[in-house]
């Protein structure tokens, strides 16, 4: 295990050195010069902009600037906002929960629905219910979910007025965060309809964000189990007298979770992509709608340190899936590729 | 006599290109979904080419008298602009009609460009090993480790904002499934007996690589190609969604949803049309690629 543990992480480092170099890279690229880009439609003197490139450092040889660029991040410098002149990290992490949260409630939203669906769905292969499922799920993994998110803000919050449209708690109540999750912290605020408000402004979103996952997740739950129903063991299962029940909830799920599990941990990249989207529409204050936000305002070094942070984050949350993978699957650990 | 004893034992079954076809035909037309998919997808191709001839009004003719008019069905529509106008009184049937030839032709032009590139490397990968290998896979996995729409959109802010650099954004990203595809799909057929005697018998490099191993790779490609065409067109109208594709007035269905988006509670056309196409249009693929799947599937495939 442990040796699985190295080769993974032979694989990882290099490739988390490539991420730091396309975010270096990246400032780099921009029309303009880094300095030029700060100034921003303003300008500025001949002296000032040559003063300022030697300040910080961009009149020596690239390899260099890139030196100490990671010798930055290993101080865990991500560089400071050029709009709010705040480091990077830091907006990052007041900004981060509201997406873990949002993320969280979408993926339970896609678990609870897309297993059971796609169970039902394998074992009663051919049936209406089946196709229904499989047609639905093909049709959420085919979605604009920009445009879903604006369908469903029609419906809920324009005709029903069920639901607000942006925001994550309504205005009328204000507490300190304490974990940074909005639905837990306006529990422990105890104020009255707290909850019930924070709940009704993150209902939307998550069901938006949760669309593709549940969607691939009913799908291959369903392909899974559908290969492991015609294994042998589970003849043997069903020879010995064992209920359907038994055979399905055991025997078959146990080992057609390994391939969904992998695909569950998979949608963490899908899930920053989607939150770009599902943030920007529902005003979400999150990742995605500051990163989107910085790209707009050209706040490139917020843009640099949030790519850079985000990569390392979906690299480390798959290391852990393929960690864990390893961990329930000794075939995996042992091959060679 | 001797002649009609050679006819009756010449195999009479066709072969070449006409047989995969036909055979690929019976696998594929047993998807009712995919067939249907198929047809839709022949429908928008046909829509995108006659565009001229469909289309009620040009894309961006502007009529002052009947801004955001409602659909003919509904109070205050009329016939002459079957699914309404948008807010400065363009036809959206019309620009709908045309936003048709802009997603196809994103689709087209990404999952060229990432399919031939991404097969060249793909191949020299597989083929060469060593180095030139673990480099090309090390770079594929960067870009893999970035979500890919994060990712198109910060290309896109090198690039600026246009559909070109949207596409060539949106290539970019899909690449490495093409390579990491065609690199397996080279490694296992390295090890089959048909190499080593082409080999053996002297074929050069290039041409082991390009005729006699990659057509032999090509059904995995094939599926990747039509399900990447879909999230090609995905991508870019998410992309054009967020003001970093297509520009204003180009009637590509996403940047045509951005301009909507205000008006989403006070004209639900505007916002509902646009969106329907891409769905339909991106299902329609999804399901002819699910269909592709299971015919070229080999593991599938019954014999």
């Amino acid at each position: 295990m442990f040796l699985y543990f190295l080769k993974k992480l032979g694989v990882i480092l290099p490739t988390f050195f490539g991420v730091t170099l396309v975010a270096f890279v990246f400032i780099r690229l921009l029309p303009g010069d880094p300095v030029m880009l700060m100034a921003g439609e303003r300008g500025m003197s001949e002296e000032r902009h040559a003063a300022l490139m030697t300040e910080m450092g961009f009149d020596k040889p690239v390899i260099v600037q890139y030196g100490y660029y990671l010798m930055d991040l290993a101080r865990g410098d991500f560089g400071t906002s050029i709009i709010t002149k705040r480091p990077v990290l830091e907006e990052f992490g007041a900004l981060f929960p509201a997406t873990v949260e949002l993320s969280v409630c979408a993926m339970i939203l896609a678990i609870l629905f897309g297993l059971p669906a796609g169970m039902i769905a394998a074992t009663k292969r051919g049936s209406t219910f089946d196709h229904t499922v499989m047609t639905s799920a093909l049709t959420g993994y085919s979605m604009p979910i920009f445009w879903w998110g604006l369908l469903l803000i029609i419906f809920f919050s324009g005709i029903l007025g069920w639901t607000p449209v942006s925001g994550r708690i309504s205005l009328l109540y204000y507490f300190e965060p304490v974990t940074g999750f909005m639905l837990i912290d306006s529990l422990l605020s105890g104020q009255d309809g707290a909850f019930a408000s924070a709940l009704s402004h993150l209902i939307l979103p998550a069901i938006v964000l949760g669309t593709i996952p549940l969607a691939v997740i009913a799908r291959q739950t369903r392909s899974a189990m559908l290969e492991v129903l015609s294994e042998d063991y589970v003849r043997t299962a069903r020879a010995k007298g064992l209920g359907p029940q038994r055979v399905i909830g055991l025997h078959a799920l146990r080992n057609a979770l390994i391939p969904v599990i992998t695909v569950i941990g998979l949608q963490v990249g899908v899930l920053f992509a989607g939150a770009i989207l599902t943030e920007t529409i529902f005003s979400w204050p999150g990742i995605g709608k500051w990163m989107v936000d910085s790209i707009f305002r050209r706040d490139y070094s917020a843009v640099q340190g949030g790519l850079l942070l985000i990569a390392a984050i979906v690299m480390l949350v798959n290391l852990a899936v393929d960690l864990l993978y390893g961990l329930i699957n000794p075939q995996i650990r042992h091959t060679d590729s | 006599m001797a002649e009609t004893t050679i006819e009756e034992i010449i195999d009479d079954r066709p072969t070449g290109f006409k047989a995969v076809l036909s055979e690929f035909w019976s696998y594929f037309s047993e998807n009712r979904g995919a067939v249907i998919g198929l047809f839709f997808f022949i429908a928008i191709v046909l829509i995108a080419i006659f565009a001229d001839f469909i289309a009620p009004h040009a894309p961006n003719q502007q009529y002052r008298e009947a801004l955001l008019q409602p659909p003919f069905w509904q109070t205050g529509g009329e016939f002459r602009f079957p699914l309404g106008t948008d807010a400065i009184g363009r036809d959206m049937l019309s620009r709908l009609i045309y936003g048709s030839r802009y997603s196809l032709f994103i689709g087209c032009i990404v999952v060229s460009v990432s399919l031939i590139v991404g097969v060249i490397l793909g191949l020299i990968a597989g083929f060469f090993r060593g180095k030139t290998d673990t480099f090309i896979m090390r770079i594929m996995d960067v870009v893999l480790a970035f979500p890919s729409l994060l990712l198109a959109l910060v290309l896109v802010a090198i690039l600026g904002p246009s559909l070109i650099n949207a596409m060539i954004a949106i290539a970019i990203v899909q690449q490495p499934h093409y390579v990491r595809l065609t690199r397996a799909a080279v490694l296992s057929e390295m090890t089959k007996d048909y190499v080593t005697a082409a080999r053996v018998i002297g074929v050069k490099t290039l041409r082991l690589m390009f005729i006699t191993i990659l057509p032999n790779c090509m059904a995995p490609l094939i599926v990747q190609a039509a399900l990447s065409f879909s999230t090609a067109i995905l991508d870019a109208a998410a992309l054009g969604f967020l003001g970093m594709g297509a520009q204003p007035p180009t009637p590509e269905w996403g940047t045509m949803l951005a301009e909507a988006r205000e008006f989403i509670l006070r004209a639900w056309w505007v916002v509902t049309f646009p969106g329907i196409a891409i769905l339909t249009t991106v299902l329609a693929i999804n399901l002819m690629g699910d269909g592709l799947r299971d015919a070229l599937d080999p593991k599938l495939k019954r014999s």
